[in-house]
């Protein structure tokens, strides 16, 4: 039992930083899942995680395979296209969805081509599936240094992002906070899935942002225990994930979005929402 | 008695070129109880919107007293039910013009919130989730949310819509304690005889004001009529309203009626330039 679960973390310090890097993710971007998927942007997250990758290709293409550059990169790339979907949608009478995939995919293509300027296919799947196995230091305190921020700032804006969800134009009538706390949020997607690209990759770096929070939607109906949730869904979800590809010889992004993906449909079959609670419920009722 | 709450200058607001409510002018005095009825599409909502802020004037203007708190509740559709939030998370919110984005939540907020749960009839639900109300439920716990808000000026938007008759009652009673403290209250609603028992003052829409007094006076049989015959359409081929072709603005009573025909109407009005089309559809 030991040699399977501890050992690998314990004597491998590569391990020990892969745990270190995914747990923080996960701490903030679980949460941030939550918020995307109770605004129905569930997709947004996705066309994001693709709009960051011409900026991480071009500082990987100017300075190799390095965390500050590509970051930077990413972090441009997402803002341009966040800014601009989120304009677009404000200043026509095109929903933000469409100007989204819009902005996503000619950022995509942009991403490829950049990409394949330079390098093999295999450069490619760095960027695209990640390194968790290969976290320096530089990665470590950036993965840190956005945990922090985005905590703090869901901790400071969380009653606007609240009220921006379940009532926007209750807020709008109280307060000036709701297209900025839009934007802001948007922001702290873009800096989460920065943070996870390094780790998980571009494409794999939203499931686990996504797949916590849709699998904790199963059982609770509260926002706080729902992201609490979230996060612990995520930390599993790591360190399974990371066993699983140290164990098989399995690449670690996969293996840690496939660990969520598992506790998913669980939830899904057997969350005290879901569907097997439903069935069994549904032939007895109270009186009132 | 005779301070304004709410003061419209030749208001005209709308989306695109369009307008949803067209040169509005007149006071709302303060402690006025007062409804707004029209068909659909004739600018109820907008109006309270127009109020609140959410949209800006196309021309003209509206003025609050200085140092007035609004109270605004949007048409149940804007709200997401789906929302994983609780009767007292949702009725919390009416906390934000006291307690902004991180002012702490103190015993007496809680105290006040209980309060105005159980003086709509909600105790017990205080912990149900907001996707499990009925209707009526749901609405009575926006009103709530109104009570903990303590606003003078109070803009309910259709707040009878899908209610039944027991609850229709409740809430008119506690619209009727906002105006016994001198509150501002201004109500869209489409029961006119619910209108005429207990609104003693009505603002009748038809994208222009048609008539505004005493409940009585403005829901006469020909006003009706005429906010009837209005053209809900809008059309992409409506000439500009040109500001200098109206023969009055701003100052008329408005206790006396204001439905005579001064010729903006856009759809109908035939003079203006040609062809002055409009970018946009129109939108919802």
């Amino acid at each position: 039992m030991y040699d399977l679960l501890v050992s690998p973390f314990v004597d491998f310090a590569f391990m020990q930083r892969a745990l270190a890097g995914s747990l923080m993710l996960s701490i903030a971007a679980c949460p941030v899942g939550v918020f995307l998927m109770l605004r129905r942007m569930s997709l947004t997250g996705d066309a994001m995680s693709h709009a960051i990758l011409p900026g991480a290709a071009a500082g990987f293409l100017l300075y190799g395979l390095e965390i500050v550059p590509m970051t930077i990169g990413g972090l441009v790339a997402g803002v341009v296209v966040a800014l601009g979907a989120g304009a677009v949608s404000r200043f026509t009478p095109q929903k933000e969805d469409a100007s989204m995939a819009a902005f996503y995919l000619i950022s995509l293509a942009l991403g490829v081509l950049i990409v394949s300027l330079r390098g093999s296919s295999v450069d490619l799947m760095h960027v695209l599936f990640g390194t968790v196995l290969a976290l320096n230091d530089d990665a470590l305190a950036l993965i840190a240094l956005i945990a922090g921020t985005t905590l703090l700032t869901l901790f400071v804006f969380w009653r606007a992002l609240v009220a921006e969800c379940l009532d926007p134009l209750f807020l709008r009538s109280v307060s000036r906070l709701g297209t900025p706390v839009h934007f802001i949020f948007l922001g702290l997607v873009v800096l989460n899935l920065v943070g996870g690209f390094q780790a998980l990759g571009t494409l794999l770096s939203v499931g686990l942002m996504m797949l916590p929070a849709a699998a904790a939607r199963f059982w609770t109906s509260r926002v706080e225990p729902m992201c609490a949730l979230a996060i612990a869904v995520g930390f599993a979800s790591c360190v399974a994930g990371l066993l699983l590809s140290y164990h098989a010889a399995l690449p670690s992004g996969p293996a840690i979005v496939l660990s969520a993906g598992v506790v998913y449909l669980a939830s899904v079959l057997f969350g005290s929402r879901g569907v097997l609670r439903a069935r069994l419920v549904t032939h007895r009722h109270r009186t009132a | 008695m005779t301070t304004p709450c709410l003061t419209f200058r030749d208001l005209t607001l709308g989306y695109g070129s369009h307008p949803a409510v067209h040169h509005l002018s007149g006071e709302v005095r303060k402690g006025a109880l007062m409804a707004v009825v029209g068909a659909n599409g004739s600018g109820k909502s907008t109006l309270l919107k127009g109020i609140v802020g959410v949209i800006e004037p196309m021309s003209g203007s509206c003025t609050v007293a200085p140092g007035t708190r609004i109270a605004y509740l949007p048409q149940l559709s804007e709200l997401d039910r789906s929302f994983p939030a609780r009767v007292v998370d949702l009725v919390s919110l009416g906390l934000w013009p006291k307690r902004g984005l991180l002012g702490r939540i103190t015993g007496e907020d809680r105290a006040a919130v209980a309060r105005a749960i159980s003086a709509v009839g909600l105790e017990g639900f205080e912990r149900r989730g907001i996707d499990t109300l009925s209707g009526g439920q749901l609405q009575r716990a926006l009103f709530a949310r109104v009570l903990v808000q303590d606003a003078e000026l109070i803009l309910l938007d259709e707040p009878f819509n899908a209610v039944d008759t027991k609850t229709v009652a409740d809430l008119v009673a506690l619209i009727g304690r906002w105006h016994g403290e001198n509150r501002t209250v201004i109500v869209v609603a489409h029961d006119l005889d619910l209108v005429r028992r207990a609104f003693p003052e009505t603002l009748l829409l038809a994208r222009r004001p048609i008539a505004w007094g005493r409940t009585a006076e403005t829901l006469k049989p020909e006003n009706l009529l005429r906010a009837r015959r209005f053209d809900e359409a809008w059309h992409d081929d409506a000439p500009w309203c040109e500001p200098d072709e109206r023969e009055h603005s701003g100052d008329h009573d408005h206790s006396h009626e204001h439905g005579r025909s001064h010729g903006h109407d856009h759809a109908h009005h035939g003079r203006g330039r040609d062809n002055a089309r409009a970018n946009r559809p129109p939108a919802a």
